[in-house]
């Protein structure tokens, strides 16, 4: 199929129409609303179900009792919407139910602003509901990759009885971008066995995440956990780019890792020897890859567009072994890649060990460089 | 010989597991499950229904109806139903709430939900408390009336006024059935089935949403016994909560059941 000029939120809701969505519930908001709005135009004329909620709570819960009667269902959001959905989404993990949630993620915390922002990597990743559950995370960095990532995200979420969590910015939201979208997939007419359809010869199924006996819910915990561990065994997903025997080892997801791309290129033409890393499954992270570039690579840049949330994770797996520093940029900025370039070339001058919190001497130097832009 | 024949004239619905239930001796929740069930039954419809349960003393609600049955959020049952039913529109949805549940925390969802005209039944069980979490005041409890966290009584003034559900969601344009029953006694049970009935049977015909608001009772919360709990849903509940059909969609006033 041929390339077309897409909108970030259409393509990726044209996707998910594609992969066989049967209902979408969501609610607007800046800069995931063109989403809602593709599938209000969409989902009817092919009589599937399409609702604008009363509110991102009433929507994840929809997608709750959708998603308990085995057929495939989404909603899309941005930042303080996702909040909202935080109560259903962990219950959805406590069901076991599967559920695909496109999170635009937008400048925080509180309203914010509607600029692409990475600031809720730690809700996302971490599970940012209550209680032990693990969502399977998906961080794709172009329109293309989030096309083929929605379907990607449906599988996942129905292998693993899981919630499939795909984080995209603002950024890719909005922007325009040539993507082949996927032929239209038949809807399936498999019904899952544990789904809700009519207890008509069989014995009723029932739904819930509520095991009061806490034995009972240790065991759901540890199912869950086991299942987790299979993802982790089976998912990881990352991409690389100039890995020819880099000395610096860059990485950052989505947005910041695409622009490191163009930074690290620039860089390899001045002669650093750069290369990238960029995590597509933030859950599970690509620990394993990560472990083994540290016996390899002097010096790790990690870019985020947040306060060093990943950074977190990335100093969790290397230990210690190779020094780790960072560069962000927050509350709805984007770098751009000469920003990056410079912290590479900085970072591949710096041979000294990193005393304390790489944050501290990146926040000496953002607030030096603010003062320098006013 | 004159062959004796036995007739069967009670018995458990089919709808119904053959289980004890968890509520206290007196609670007037077991009296609307068996309603609900007996109107499935007589419907037909168990096999094609799904339950909506609350979280609240039914919570385990799914327990007792022989059916497909999930386990909403606190408040979220009419989300969810939403959900279903969008899905499976030729399945029979039903959500089972409590006063907290419905008319407090979930009052965005299940107003929007008649607002939609979702083809949804409610049964809302009014006891004026909150049963589950033990006696707490509720937005239906009366002014005046102590519970644990309004010790000296509701006072209007600082707790504001019960929420008439019935009356709001009456008011909706996407309500097809919504009417008021009690529990109190045979011949209100015995009209409050036939309420349940017509709500099962305005969703079976496409009519809109539909709600059975049952006056219902606590004894333990609200330190009675069980029949001095009926007589305070009678005498102290009816004037607040007055019974009737506060709205019928004209499709429905034509029917006998
Ligand atoms: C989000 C959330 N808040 C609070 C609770 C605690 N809680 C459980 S049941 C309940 C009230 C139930 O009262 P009602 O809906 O009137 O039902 P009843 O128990 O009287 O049948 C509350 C507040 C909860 N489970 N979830
Ligand atoms: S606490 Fe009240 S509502 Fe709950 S089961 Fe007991 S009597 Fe019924």
């Amino acid at each position: 199929m041929a390339k077309e000029l897409l909108k970030g939120n259409e393509a990726f809701a044209e996707a998910a129409i594609r992969a066989g969505v049967e209902a979408f519930f969501g609610y607007p908001i800046t800069p995931s609303t063109e989403f809602l709005e593709h599938m209000a135009r969409r989902m009817p004329k092919l009589g599937r179900a399409f609702v604008q909620a009363e509110s991102e709570v009433a929507a994840i819960n929809m997608v709750y009792g959708a998603a308990c009667t085995g057929k495939r269902v989404m909603t899309a959001s941005s930042s303080p919407g996702v909040s909202l959905m935080m109560e259903g989404i962990s219950y959805i993990a406590g069901t076991e139910v599967p559920a695909v949630i496109v999170n635009v993620m937008r400048g925080g915390p509180g309203l914010g602003n509607i600029a692409p922002s990475q600031g809720d990597y730690y809700q996302m990743i971490k599970g940012g509901g209550h209680g032990d559950y693990f969502p399977i995370v998906l961080a794709p960095a172009t329109v293309q990759e989030a096309v083929d990532y929605i379907s990607l995200a449906f599988d996942l979420a129905e292998k693993y009885l899981s919630i499939v969590h795909v984080v995209v910015d603002g950024n890719m939201g909005q922007m325009m971008e040539p993507a082949e979208l996927p032929p239209m997939r038949e809807i399936s007419d498999e019904i899952p066995e544990w789904a809700v359809r009519g207890a008509k010869d069989r014995d009723p199924n029932i739904l819930t995440s509520i095991y009061i006996d806490p034995e009972d819910e240790e065991i759901t915990n540890l199912r869950l956990l086991r299942r987790w561990k299979e993802v982790e065994k089976n998912e990881v997903r990352f991409q690389e780019y100039q890995m020819d025997n880099p000395e610096i080892l860059v990485i950052g997801f989505g947005t910041a890792g695409r622009v490191a791309s163009s930074a690290v290129r620039d860089a390899r033409a001045e002669g650093i020897p750069v290369g990238l890393l960029r995590p597509i499954t933030l859950a599970p992270f690509p620990e394993g890859r990560l472990e083994e570039l540290c016996d390899q690579v002097q010096r790790i840049l990690v870019v985020e567009m947040n306060s060093g949330m990943m950074l977190d994770d990335v100093q969790k797996i290397v230990k210690g072994k190779v020094p780790v520093e960072f560069y962000g940029r927050l509350g709805g900025v984007t770098p751009l890649p000469d920003e990056i370039l410079d912290e590479i070339r900085r970072v591949s001058k710096n041979e000294g060990e990193i005393s304390g919190d790489p944050r501290d001497e990146w926040m000496d130097r953002l607030e030096k460089m603010r003062t320098g832009d006013q | 010989m004159v062959e004796a024949k036995t007739e069967v004239i009670y018995q458990r619905p089919e709808s119904f597991t053959d289980v004890h239930t968890h509520y206290c001796p007196g609670c007037t929740h077991g009296v609307a499950h068996r309603l609900v069930a007996e109107v499935i039954d007589e419907m037909g419809l168990r096999e094609k229904t799904i339950g909506v349960a609350p979280v609240g003393c039914s919570v385990f609600a799914y327990n007792y109806f022989e059916m497909d049955f999930v386990e909403a959020a606190h408040g979220r049952a009419p989300a969810m139903a939403t959900g279903i039913k969008r899905v499976l529109p030729d399945n029979t949805v039903f959500t089972y709430q409590g006063d907290g549940d419905l008319a407090s925390i979930g009052i965005a969802e299940i107003m929007h939900a008649a607002g939609r005209g979702e083809n949804l039944t409610v049964i809302f069980i009014n006891n004026a408390i909150y049963g589950m979490t033990g006696g707490q005041m509720a937005p239906t409890t009366l002014p005046g009336m102590k519970t644990t966290s309004s010790p000296y009584g509701r006072d209007v003034e600082l707790a504001g006024y019960p929420l008439k559900m019935a009356e709001l969601l009456a008011q909706m344009e996407g309500s097809g059935y919504i009417v008021r029953r009690s529990l109190h006694d045979a011949s209100n049970i015995r009209k409050a089935k036939k309420a349940i009935r017509l709500a099962f049977e305005a969703q079976e015909r496409g009519l809109g949403f539909s709600m059975v608001e049952l006056l219902s009772s606590c004894p333990t919360n609200w330190s009675m016994s069980a029949q001095e709990a009926l007589g305070f849903v009678e005498e102290k509940m009816l004037p607040v909560y007055p019974l009737g059909d506060y709205k019928v969609t004209p499709a429905l006033q034509e029917l006998r059941v």
